[in-house]
């Protein structure tokens, strides 16, 4: 990314305080999300990344700070006001009721109805229509290995949910992903596919923040580091300028920021 | 594509096939199979139950008039499954469905015998009494975060006493009844096809059980409801409103007990309160996990529930024309729920 003629950011925070009792989970944080990259946010245990994307996904409230989306001011009360407003999160354990079929995991808490009696006044759903576009999504991501459409989640592999959570993300957020270590569980092989799937999303043109430990993968994939440390942006930096190392040292405090923010 | 990682380079020879299905021994298969159908397991073991006793009997037992009789027999119990089921879905449990049940009977009863209201509106207040009792559940599992268990405790402790207050422990008297609010009994009116004797009760079992098998399959609320049973937490992010569907659930719960309240005074004929002390509630969970629904929530079919109570109905009404002390059926029982518990632990395993 370069510095000149950059857009507006998509996603923007500032000042965001949280507090659970007499711990600070975030300090002031600010926070930008540009539109069409992958930002990584890293950060130490306890650094505040699970409250910032939680603030960010509106599954907590947040004490003070302004979230921008597109410019507009929002304050999201549930998770389902965020994803309204076009922000999908994959969380960390997947969000997936695992006695329910994938089609209708894709479709919870937004499920389409038939047209007519049978939907409006008989709330009947409408199977077929949402069968078929949980198949296509899944085929737009590779991921038809998966075949049967109406096989209950928890007969998947850890691979598969994954891909069923990302494939779910991926298929309704209209602004923003948001993905939370979406390689913590997995193996060698399966993170490679999430990882190729994570691209896959950013160039359908879909910004994402990657929340993640794992050094190699965000390197690899992010456009921008965001660097968490003590409830607070710490630093932004560009994968190409810095080592994992550096990365490393910036997040644990054994290294000053740079003076220049990238951001 | 970003370069692969150094680590990962080995992979290009490696087999390209993500997690692709093994195949499954036979056993496997029939674990499949029960998972995807919950209700199989029990109605192997009804048919299994009505040929050993057709065998053991022969006509006497198998012959439309007694089957339909078993029907009679299980419509209260059924019923009160049903609306178990909807609370054991969400991962919770009612114990206080059968004093519910009972506190509407006399609510209806008093308010058109002794308070001498219309019937239609009698019975609407013992309905509300119901869909009360169970909202109070509700709010106390859902808002006050209570276990289901405790709460439904002290429910169903609070509502017996209740009853046994409210009603001075009078029974209300079957001719009184039927000179008066006749409509009461309305469940109890029954009507032959060829050997078959039914009920009214019958019928509404029927009809609930199809009308929520329904609603469970093929509604979005049927669906949140076995997403807040599986996993709340899961639930919640995916955007349902949880607190909402909980108290819905025990909500129903007790609306369907009222029901079950008013097809008790036409089984019975009159309305006794010392009726409390039958433990309708026990037999309702009983129902529901012989019937293969999971007391861990989010799993079972609710054919399973009516499948449940017509098993417990087919091995009392068996044990009783073979002259076995009644005992035999409480011990049966009581070894088809450690089944049914052992069989659902299995069919879990399928993930793994």
């Amino acid at each position: 990314m370069t510095q000149s003629g950059k857009p507006e950011p998509i996603l923007k925070a500032r000042g965001l305080v949280k507090r659970y009792g007499r711990v600070t989970a975030l300090d002031s944080a600010d926070f930008d999300l540009y539109p069409g990259e992958i930002l990584a946010v890293i950060g130490d245990n306890g650094a505040g990344k699970s409250s910032l994307i939680k603030a960010l996904s509106g599954a907590i409230w947040l004490d003070e700070g302004e979230i921008e989306l597109d410019g507009k001011p929002v304050n999201f009360r549930s998770p389902m006001e965020a994803r309204d407003a076009g922000i999908e999160t994959v969380y960390q354990n997947l969000a997936l009721s695992p006695a329910l079929s994938i089609a209708d995991n894709m479709f919870l808490g937004r499920e389409i109805r038939r047209p007519g009696f049978l939907g409006s006044w008989l709330r009947m759903l409408d199977r077929p229509r949402m069968q078929q576009i949980a198949r296509d999504k899944l085929s737009e991501l590779g991921l038809m290995t998966i075949q049967n459409i109406g096989q209950a989640v928890e007969t998947l592999s850890g691979g598969q949910r994954q891909g069923v959570a990302v494939a779910r993300a991926a298929a309704f957020g209209s602004k923003v992903v948001i993905m939370d270590e979406p390689t913590a569980a997995l193996g060698v092989k399966e993170s490679r596919r999430v990882l190729e799937l994570i691209l896959d999303v950013r160039a359908r043109g879909l910004p994402i923040v990657l929340i993640s430990h794992n050094m190699p993968h965000v390197f690899e994939v992010a456009d921008r580091i965001h660097v968490h440390r003590l409830g607070k942006r710490h630093c932004v930096i560009n994968p190409k300028d810095y080592t994992m190392s550096d990365a490393v040292a910036f997040m644990t405090g054994a290294k000053d920021p740079p003076e220049v923010m990238a951001a | 594509m970003a370069a692969l990682q150094e680590f990962e380079k080995v992979l290009d020879k490696s087999d390209k096939n993500v997690a692709t299905f093994r195949k499954h021994t036979p056993l496997q298969k029939v674990q499949h199979f029960l998972h995807s159908t919950p209700a199989a397991v029990p109605a192997i073991v009804l048919i299994a139950a009505i040929i050993i006793f057709g065998v053991l009997k022969g006509e006497r037992f198998f012959s439309a008039y007694t089957l339909t009789l078993i029907l009679q027999q299980i419509a209260i119990v059924g019923i009160l499954g049903v609306g178990q089921t909807l609370v054991i879905l969400v991962a919770g449990i009612d114990l206080s469905i059968g004093v519910i049940m009972v506190i509407s009977t006399v609510i209806m009863g008093n308010c058109a015998i002794t308070y001498g209201l219309p019937v239609v509106l009698s019975i609407g207040i013992g309905v509300l009494a119901g869909a009360a009792a169970g909202l109070l559940n509700g709010f106390l599992v859902a808002i006050m975060r209570l276990p289901p268990f405790i709460v439904t405790l002290g429910t169903w402790y609070i509502v017996m006493a209740t009853n046994f207050i409210y009603s001075a422990n009078e029974t209300i008297r079957d001719a009184d009844i039927t000179e008066k609010a006749n409509f009461l009994h309305f469940f109890g009116v029954s009507f032959k096809i060829g050997g078959a004797v039914f009920t009214l009760g019958v019928v509404l079992m029927i009809v609930l059980v199809g009308g929520l098998w329904y609603v469970l399959n093929h509604t979005a609320w049927g669906r949140h409801l076995y997403a807040v049973g599986d996993d709340p937490a899961a639930a919640e992010l995916s955007g349902i409103r949880v607190k909402r569907v909980l108290i819905s659930a025990y909500m129903l719960a007790g609306i369907i007990a009222a029901l079950a309240a008013w097809v008790a005074i036409g089984r019975n004929g009159s309305i006794s309160p010392s009726a409390a002390v039958t433990e309708y509630n026990l037999q309702s969970i009983t129902a529901a996990v012989i019937g293969g629904i999971s007391l861990f929530g989010g799993r079972g079919s609710i054919v399973g529930t009516l499948i449940g109570a017509m098993i417990v109905g087919v091995v009392s009404m068996g044990l009783n024309m073979l002259g076995a002390d009644p005992q035999w059926k409480v011990f049966l029982t009581g070894g088809l729920i450690i089944s049914a518990v052992a069989v659902d632990q299995w069919i879990r395993k399928v993930a793994s």
